[in-house]
């Protein structure tokens, strides 16, 4: 069988091979000076060839340079770690039926301690075992779809995921949650939202900022407060994500309007231009909106999972070379979303391969880099060139939420004037038709 | 009592952790130091176990964690960033402080890790906002001379200081961040020490060594030592948080009489044939014999809707009052595992009673009702039912442990010396990969260039100061404990001043400005060196130093040289000494009247008394004599 000695290469790979030891192992390392004992260790990747990791009896890992005198003998096999697997617990009745749905991630997660490998926690029992109070809340079943990083995402998941959703929605689930990396969070959670239009009940997603393997990862009371949620009222595509620094409230956030606005922070999440929808406070779900989707398990959900993967979305900045946009039309690309400056502008110089490309039949739409606020075209002369050539301004879209639905749109429709009317049409909340001052919601997209 | 320490076995190891004095901390950028302002963020978090630990974590951590423990994390912006809130990976490893600890390493001839890998140790007790403490190795197998005996040091860790627990209510923690990520050196001695005095010894040896690096914190809690105390035939008992040798002595003294009273109320108990089949959890419900009771606390929980629930422990009658130390019975120990397992303010027990309004009658009531014979105890708790279960539960488990002798535990250090139950010892250390923080490797060029740079060793150190520059004692300790060996070794070397006026200055008289309010923590060192130039060269007098210390503390930034100038302390000349001296003569024509003595002794006071920093006595008299001569 092959041995396991992952990560190590060139020198020290064969120095472990001819010692006849692997990672697990217990071994005795020899050289002129010292003599140390441990349990060899896997090594990162991308470390040299010139140290091999042991974990010393106290539990510390320390690196071992090889030299020419170096041996080592293999004086026992190590500990395996031991898991018991919890038991699950028994289902009350009447407990609401919620369905977790992982994509990869590890928002549920043990440690290996004799690797320091995180192993993800997958099954319900594992969930449960991770989360406890999660039989207080609903009846819980849980399955792998993907096991991915989330930044390597892309629409024809969206697609399968959609109709793994659909399909649970028909056995009758009183709910549905999906366990996502955050890097890209923000995009499924807009995809799934044209994707499952009329959803009879909801749908949340959630992720952690801090890996589950640590006591202090927010993991686990956002999947807590996510399945509450999915037990509650508002049958549309929402994220749940921490609020602020402290662990007692987790955001509720519209799949169309939310945004990850920090890169470590657990209150990464913000709802942009409109507030958030709810929040959930010591296990209680709080409404904080009049308007949204209710609960109503008779609704027929529409599944239309088709997405278009080519479309670019292209961020402007002063000397952008307008070769950009030729290259995209080149490659047949049949819709580019823009984040163009303050209300929506281009510089002139990338007119023509603009106008020229919507002469060819590419949709082409104009969000702003400014993140907060609504694009408006009309006002300086450049937007109005741009709109004159066919550009269509998106509004308070978000430019991740306009590139998936400018994917959704061109999934549905070939034509670029369906297209457009589509763009312009707010679907499922991804267009607010007022801005309103809320002092609150502009603090809390952290602007 | 007096303990035959050898004859008890007593067995000492200690864990000596000192906070490194580096420019930031040992994975963020935020100054190393505690905050003097009020807090300004406020976050509230949990810690979860994780679930490789479940049943195998720290029962109580875990346990606190099912009863909601929460944790207040209170923050001021100027001494803590987004990575002590766990809001922002770790930065790349302190190298600073990395070589401070090769140099201690050095020191104390350690070998030096080739790898150092960070861990995380879990901890969830709240005092790391992540659940665990970065740690790492960085050299092991070192040794220390210690009153002619060799202390092997078993390893050396750079680690994070955790954060400050500023209170407790209920189950909220509250902890201050500030001090969470200063680095911080551990020191572990193997466990190789017999007596009290022995570990006091060699605990200061340790701080002297790492205070020989210049390159340590000092002052009250920035060093903590932790201990491992056993005695033959008892357990290891980890105590926690000591910071005086003084303290460190005392309790390691009332560490070994506690194990040595454990084991005596052990073999009391096997002479009673105590066995744990004997010690059942059967609680009963007492609430009806004492609903009347005059007892304040069994009054207050009954009108908060509690009960009062006991249990028996049969023979073990006159061992609650058994004392184990100054202050501490063995019941003292039962109710403390009483309070943290149950929540509960205490317990009482039928040995004590009658008392706290507590009758005699009561007490017969509670001791027929339960079966209770003359040598068995009664053990009842007054609060919510469910404390109270939780509470028996851990005084019968006690009680068991009590047959044994010595159960292990980590206990916490108080300010008499002392120790108090604080949590069950953890098992086997749960650590893992730091894997937010890349190794480092320590290359050879890095220790060649550490190695030029080896302080030495505090004993060679004094005697270098009492037989090349002659100091006594008491001044080469003082030089050898302030951070100004260095510029005292400069100052000697390119002045002619005596060592002991540099020592005093450097020591004693900074010392005394700085009771006075004196700013002097500000000073440079490079105008310090200035003064004594000034000094050594006649533009000023030794007698000025104190007064231009303090001005310059006051204006910092601006030369020795504008202070002796703005005091007006130039040093003067014979011949303008003479011209003060002869225009006080003429100014009081009577002195030279008096008799010869008497007369130089009124001159020089009034001579003085205008020259005063401006010129040495010994000047002063030459004049004076010289003036009034027979």
């Amino acid at each position: 069988m092959q041995k396991d000695l992952t990560g190590y290469r060139g020198k020290a790979l064969d120095l472990l091979i001819s010692s006849n030891v692997e990672v697990g192992s217990l071994i005795e390392v020899v050289d002129e000076e010292t003599r140390y004992e441990g349990v060899l260790m896997p090594r990162y990747e991308l470390a040299d060839d010139e140290h091999i990791v042991v974990k010393l009896q106290n539990g510390y890992n320390i690196g071992i340079k090889i030299g020419p005198q170096t041996t080592i003998q293999q004086i026992g096999s190590g500990k395996k770690p031991k898991y018991q697997k919890p038991s699950i617990p028994k289902s009350r009745p009447n407990l609401p039926r919620v369905a977790i749905v992982s994509t990869g991630g590890t928002i549920a997660s043990r440690v290996d301690y004799r690797t320091g490998a995180v192993r993800p926690a997958l099954t319900a029992g594992d969930l449960y075992a991770v989360v406890p109070e999660l039989s207080d809340v609903a009846e819980v079943k849980a399955e792998i779809l993907f096991s991915i990083l989330s930044e390597n995402m892309i629409p024809k998941y969206w697609s399968k995921l959609a109709r793994k959703i659909a399909q649970i929605v028909k056995t009758g689930a009183d709910g549905i949650v999906v366990t996502h990396g955050t890097d890209t969070l923000g995009y499924t959670a807009a995809a799934m939202s044209f994707a499952l239009q009329n959803l009879p009940v909801p749908v949340v997603l959630v992720g952690a900022q801090r890996s589950s393997d640590r006591p202090s990862s927010d993991a686990a009371t956002n999947l807590l407060a996510a399945v509450k949620m999915a037990t509650g009222p508002i049958a549309e595509v929402v994220v749940a994500m921490h609020k602020g620094l402290g662990d007692e409230t987790i955001l509720i956030h519209r799949g169309t309007k939310v945004r990850k606005c920090h890169t470590s922070r657990r209150d990464a999440f913000k709802s942009i231009n409109v507030p958030p929808l709810a929040q959930v406070r010591e296990g209680e779900v709080e409404i904080l909106v009049k308007e949204y989707q209710q609960r109503d398990k008779t609704r027929k959900l529409s599944l239309k999972e088709k997405f278009e993967p080519q479309v670019a979305l292209i961020k402007t900045y002063p000397g952008i070379d307008p070769r950009i946009i030729e290259f995209y039309k080149e490659k047949k690309f049949k819709g580019i979303v823009f984040e163009g400056t303050g209300l929506g502008h281009l510089p002139e110089e990338c007119f023509p391969p603009i106008k020229d490309a919507i002469s060819k039949g590419v949709v082409v739409g104009m969000t702003s880099q400014c993140i907060a606020g609504r694009v408006r075209m009309t006002v300086y002369e450049t937007g109005m060139d741009l709109l004159s050539m066919g550009v269509i301004p998106l509004g308070d879209m978000l430019p991740e939420t306009a590139t998936v639905k400018m994917m959704w749109v061109l999934g549905q429709t070939k034509t670029p004037e369906e297209a457009g009317k589509l763009l312009l049409e707010n679907l499922v909340g991804e267009i607010a038709k007022r801005s309103v001052a809320e002092e609150e919601a502009f603090d809390e997209a952290g602007l | 009592m007096k303990l035959d320490y050898k004859a008890i076995g007593l067995t000492v190891g200690i864990e000596t952790h000192q906070q490194l004095k580096t420019r930031h901390k040992l994975f963020c950028n935020c100054h190393p130091d505690l905050s003097e302002l009020e807090p300004e963020i406020r976050f509230l978090r949990r810690l979860r176990p994780t679930q490789s630990e479940m049943g195998q974590v720290d029962p109580a951590a875990f346990f606190e964690f099912q009863r909601g423990k929460t944790i207040v994390y209170e923050a001021t912006s100027d001494t803590s960033c987004l990575v002590e809130m766990d809001e922002e990976p770790p930065h790349n490893l302190n190298t600073e402080a990395v070589d401070i600890c090769l140099t201690i390493a050095v020191m104390l001839r350690a070998r030096i890790v080739d790898e150092i890998h960070v861990m995380r140790k879990v901890v969830i007790d709240g005092s790391n906002t992540t659940g665990f403490q970065r740690t790492a190795i960085v050299a092991r197998e070192g040794t220390l001379e210690v009153g002619g005996k060799s202390i092997p040091i078993q390893n050396i860790c750079l680690e994070e200081d955790a954060a400050r627990k500023t209170g407790e209510k209920g189950m909220i923690s509250h902890y201050a961040i500030d001090r969470l990520g200063i680095p911080l050196i551990e020191v572990t001695t193997g466990p190789v020490i017999h007596t009290p005095e022995e570990a006091r010894e060699v605990a200061k040896e340790i701080g002297d060594v790492m205070r020989a690096t210049g390159k340590v914190k000092r002052g009250l809690g920035t060093i903590r030592q932790d201990l491992n105390i056993s005695i033959t035939g008892g357990a290891i008992i980890e105590v926690k948080g000591v910071q005086r040798l003084e303290d460190l002595q005392k309790v390691t003294r009332f560490e070994a009489r506690r194990q040595h009273m454990l084991l005596v109320i052990r073999n009391e108990l096997r002479n009673r044939k105590v066995i744990e089949k004997n010690l059942q959890e059967e609680i009963v419900d007492v609430t009806k014999i004492l609903e009347h009771s005059n007892c304040k606390v069994i009054k207050d929980a009954l009108r908060r809707g509690g009960v009062v629930l006991a249990v028996k422990i049969p023979s073990f009658g006159e061992i609650f009052g058994l004392e184990l130390g100054p202050g501490i019975r063995f019941g003292t120990e039962v109710s403390d595992y009483a309070r943290f397992w149950g929540g509960v303010g205490g317990i009482f027990h039928t040995d004590e009673l009658p008392a706290y309004g507590i009758s005699r009658n009561e007490k017969t009531d509670l001791m027929n009702s339960t079966g209770c014979k003359e040598r068995d105890l009664l053990v009842f708790v007054a609060d919510e039912r469910e404390r109270c279960e939780e509470a028996l539960k851990a005084v019968v488990e006690r009680c068991k442990q009590a047959i044994d002798g010595v159960p292990p535990e980590t206990r916490a250090s108080t300010t008499e010396g002392t120790t108090r139950y604080m949590r069950p010892r953890p098992g086997a250390e749960r650590m893992y990969p730091e894997t937010d923080v890349p190794p480092i490797t320590i290359k050879r060029e890095r220790l060649e260039k550490i190695g030029q740079d080896i302080p030495q060793m505090p004993r060679d150190l004094i005697r270098k100061l009492t037989v090349v520059y002659g100091l006594n004692k008491k001044l080469a300790d003082q030089l050898s404990d302030s951070p100004f060996l260095d510029l005292f070794e400069t100052i000697i070397n390119e002045t002619s001043l005596p060592p002991a006026l540099v020592v005093v200055t450097l020591t004693e008289t900074l010392k005394s400005l700085r009771r006075d309010g004196i700013p002097v923590d500000t000073l440079d060192e490079k105008e310090i060196y200035n003064l004594f130039l000034l000094v050594d060269s006649g533009r000023t007098i030794k007698e000025a130093i104190p007064d231009l210390l303090t001005w310059i503390s006051n204006n910092r930034g601006r030369p020795a040289e504008e202070a002796v100038r703005e005091l007006g302390l130039e040093r003067l000349g014979d011949k303008q000494l003479k011209e003060i001296a002869n225009r006080i003569l003429d100014e009081n024509p009577r002195i030279s009247q008096e008799p010869l003595r008497r007369s130089r002794k009124i001159l020089l006071g009034l001579l003085m008394k205008e020259v005063r920093g401006r010129a040495e006595a010994e000047e002063a008299i030459e004049v004076v004599n010289r003036l009034l001569s027979s």
